[in-house]
């Protein structure tokens, strides 16, 4: 048996110090979003000219006054990803760059993807995507304090809280965008972070029932060493297929899976040292699943 | 938990053939309604564009109480009371009358059966709304009032989208409302994306005005911007006809001096007015007048009757086939403006459906590898089980006709790496069971039981994230929560029916071999 519970503390306060510098890189740095919460025009070209490189089609596009740019390499060595505001939100813009392109390079690029979000719709995306997180840690909380009792749902609700906070501060800390997909991947998170915790909680509770004279502190780390190695299993599974998308699902795919890989790392971790901790310090005892099975 | 009867059995593998069959239908072509269904594939993996258009209602909401002062004017006239100082500004009719007749227009605007200011019976608000400021009378559209005139344009407005997306002649469009104000246009496989989108943001209000000099003309006059930008000509604001007028318009090629020209054709009144107007206007400039720029202004050199004539204007043949159509599918209500844009080119999407298909594999692959190495005779049960699930999921959306999107995909990896879960935490319990039953079935048994609270509390937290993401979710992310949210039924399934039976079959076979698992 691992003995878990010896680092309790130790772990409180890495917690702690993780939760604190991602709120100041978020409350400082912020977060990069993309064009679906900040509004604006996404390009995606491919050359077939090799001799088109970023630099010169950094060049041309700083040329067309279209506000605040970036020109960055796509995946392949051909493919680029233009993004730029598009402030007045011109109708006609995107076939004013094809034929601005086409004089200056010959008629070498493949536009192969477009995406253009207004000002107003942003507004409605980025909305919507606090309240669907907002949304889903309510429910959560409100399902765990169903299923169990509020010590629980509390300790829960704070491993979650940690996981996306934490996952969102690597995203500022490296600049990693932000789009409609991560929103999807942190959703997820919350999904499979709280399954791993319900997973403990649940053999907790069984615990509790079947132990009197265990204390929590004792009886938590009992649980979590029950359920290791179906949370090494699963997390191994689930890690191995995000591995998968991340690394062969394109370019596309990889934000959302490296979100979701860091999701499902911290969320393993939240689950033993954060949702645990916090029912040994509210001192959670048989009496508290007792008198929940009176209630029923 | 390990007791299954002959019927159950035939029916858990009738059930699952029948899944595999509904999935390879995708692959192959039955010639067979029911199995005929195929996965739609999203946008962003068969390409096209995904368009949300927003109406802007200002214009309309300006000429409706530009039409509503004059009615109020003729209406109170009637009754011998005089509207003094009207006026529209900022969205609102100002206007003043004396003050004995002050209570008479309270009364009328607020009577249930008001002629002037309905809506009352139906919908238990009127259309308008009245403020006294003191100074003067203000009156605006009431909420009902806004919401039945955004609706009537946005019915307008999403038939001609209709009919120009008709014309241009894609595959399976999709256009749909959304809130009273939108329209979403999704464009399966467009070769043009660039086009549409020109097409539909035009209003294409076309009038056929008299060029004049004369600054007092009855009807007003206003400057207007030739299509180039710079020349500018006076015009009536008398409409001779307008593209309401007009039947039928195509792009032809004049033989004369070889230019491309939209010619048309008008209705019975059109082609009266038009014929007046041309024998009477002799000499004079007609101004064609395209959503507030002068296409051209031709001057008359002879009488029209015939109800035909033709547009000139330095066409391209493609811009004179792209008028014509706009022309025969008639103006829209009020502008549109595209909000929203996403478009992926064809081979961007197969280049993702590429990926995601390696990527499945490989995360497949992986995962099976893994499950066989950590728990050999039962993680070939749960790998086979995992192929099943599989072919169930896919078979879901092909059954529902399901859009399969590039997230969707993912959602399926994803399914398969979290599918193992439950048959995990089944066999873990299994393993705790056995250190004190020695009896094979019996700790088979209550490993399947005890198990079973915290496998259905775990599904349900990932169920609740995956309905939350639909509501809140658009596009390709919807797709995500549909494969993730059938993908929990389908592992749940096979797990307590598939892998549950094969289980029983080798424990029941086994049941005297010690360290089973």
């Amino acid at each position: 048996m691992i003995a878990f519970n010896k680092y309790y503390n130790h772990f409180n306060i890495v917690s702690i110090l993780l939760i604190t510098i991602s709120l100041i890189f978020l409350i400082f740095k912020g977060l990069n979003f993309g064009i679906d919460f900040k509004g604006g025009t996404l390009i995606e070209l491919r050359s077939t000219d090799t001799k088109i490189n970023v630099t010169t089609l950094r060049d041309k596009f700083s040329q067309m006054n279209l506000g605040d740019i970036s020109v960055k390499k796509f995946g392949n060595d051909t493919d680029y990803l233009i993004k730029f505001e598009n402030k007045d939100n011109k109708k006609d813009i995107i076939k004013e760059i094809k034929i601005d392109l086409d004089k200056s390079f010959g008629n070498n690029f493949n536009f192969r993807r477009v995406e253009n979000v207004g000002p107003k719709v942003s507004a409605e995306l980025l909305k919507s995507g606090v309240i669907a997180i907002s949304l889903s840690l309510a429910i959560m909380l409100f399902y765990i304090w169903i299923r169990f009792e509020w010590q629980f749902s509390f300790g829960a609700i704070l491993a979650l809280f940690h996981d996306v906070i934490v996952t969102l501060g690597v995203f500022s800390l490296f600049s990693l965008e932000i789009n409609l997909s991560i929103i999807a991947a942190v959703l997820t998170i919350v999904g499979y972070s709280m399954n791993d915790t319900v997973v403990i909680f649940d053999r907790v509770r069984e615990n509790l029932r079947k132990y009197s004279d265990i204390k929590i502190y004792e009886l938590t780390n009992i649980s979590i060493n029950e359920t290791l190695s179906r949370t090494i299993i699963t997390s191994a599974t689930t890690l191995l297929a995000l591995l998968a998308i991340y690394f062969f699902g394109g370019e596309i795919l990889k934000g959302f899976s490296l979100a979701m890989i860091l999701g499902v790392v911290f969320g393993t971790y939240s689950s033993i040292y954060i949702a645990n901790t916090v029912l040994v310090r509210l001192r959670v005892s048989q009496k508290t699943v007792l008198r929940e099975d009176d209630n029923n | 938990m390990l007791y299954f009867s002959k019927l159950r059995i035939l029916s858990i593998t009738l059930f699952s053939l029948l899944f595999i069959l509904i999935t390879s239908s995708n692959l192959f072509k039955i010639d067979d309604s029911f199995f005929d269904k195929k996965i739609n594939l999203g946008l962003d993996l068969q390409g096209g564009s995904y368009l949300l258009l927003e109406i802007d209602n200002t214009p309309v909401i300006e000429q409706k109480l530009q039409n509503l002062s004059t009615t109020i004017k003729n209406y109170f006239k009637d009754k011998d009371i005089r509207i003094k100082n009207i006026k529209i500004e900022d969205q609102k009719i100002f206007f003043n009358v004396d003050d004995q007749s002050k209570k008479l227009i309270v009364e009328t605007f607020a009577d249930e059966d008001s002629e002037i200011n309905p809506y009352y019976p139906r919908f238990k608000s009127h259309q308008l709304f009245l403020e006294d400021t003191g100074l003067n009378f203000k009156v605006s559209f009431s909420k009902q009032g806004l919401i039945t005139l955004k609706t009537s344009s946005q019915d307008q407005a999403i038939e001609i989208v209709r009919r120009r997306i008709d014309e241009v002649g894609t595959n399976e469009p999709n256009i749909l409302k959304r809130g009273n104000n939108r329209i979403l246009v999704e464009l399966p496989g467009l070769d043009d994306p660039m086009r549409v989108k020109s097409l539909l943001g035009k209003t294409a209000n076309l009038t056929f005005r008299f060029v004049t000099n004369n600054e007092n003309d009855n009807f007003g006059v206003e400057k207007l911007k030739f299509e180039d930008g710079i020349e500018e000509a006076t015009v009536s604001k008398r409409i001779i006809i307008s593209g309401d007028n007009l039947l039928d318009a195509q792009p032809q090629m004049d033989t004369q001096n070889n230019q491309t020209i939209v010619s048309f054709s008008l209705d019975r009144v059109g082609a009266k007015r038009f014929g007046r107007a041309t024998s009477t206007g002799i000499g004079k400039q007609l101004a064609i007048v395209l959503d507030g720029k002068i296409i051209s202004a031709p001057v008359i050199r002879d009488t029209i009757a015939s109800g035909s004539g033709q547009i000139s204007g330095g066409f391209t043949f493609q811009s004179a086939t792209d008028l014509a159509l706009l022309l025969r599918s008639g103006a829209l209500p009020a502008p549109l403006n595209i909000i929203e844009e996403r478009t992926v080119g064809p081979d961007l999407g197969q280049d993702s459906i590429n990926a995601g298909m390696i990527a499945l594999a490989i995360g497949f692959l992986l995962v099976i590898l893994f499950m066989f190495v950590k728990y050999k005779i039962f993680g070939l049960i749960t790998n086979i089980t995992l192929i099943i699930n599989l072919f169930i999921l896919l078979g879901i959306l092909t059954l529902f006709e399901a859009t399969l999107t590039l997230p969707g995909i993912a959602g399926i990896i994803l399914t398969v790496g979290m599918a193992v879960d439950a048959n995990v935490l089944i066999f873990e319990r299994i393993k705790e069971e056995l250190k004190d039953e020695k009896n094979n079935i019996i700790a088979f048994d209550s490993g399947y039981i005890k198990s079973r609270t915290a496998i259905i509390d775990a599904n349900i937290t990932t169920l609740l994230a995956a309905v939350i993401l639909f509501f809140m979710g658009s596009g390709p992310v919807k797709g995500f929560s549909v494969t993730l949210g059938v993908g929990i039924f389908t592992t749940l399934f096979s797990v307590y029916f598939i892998a549950r039976l094969f289980t029983s079959i080798y424990v029941s076979r086994n049941r005297d071999k010690e360290k089973l698992i």
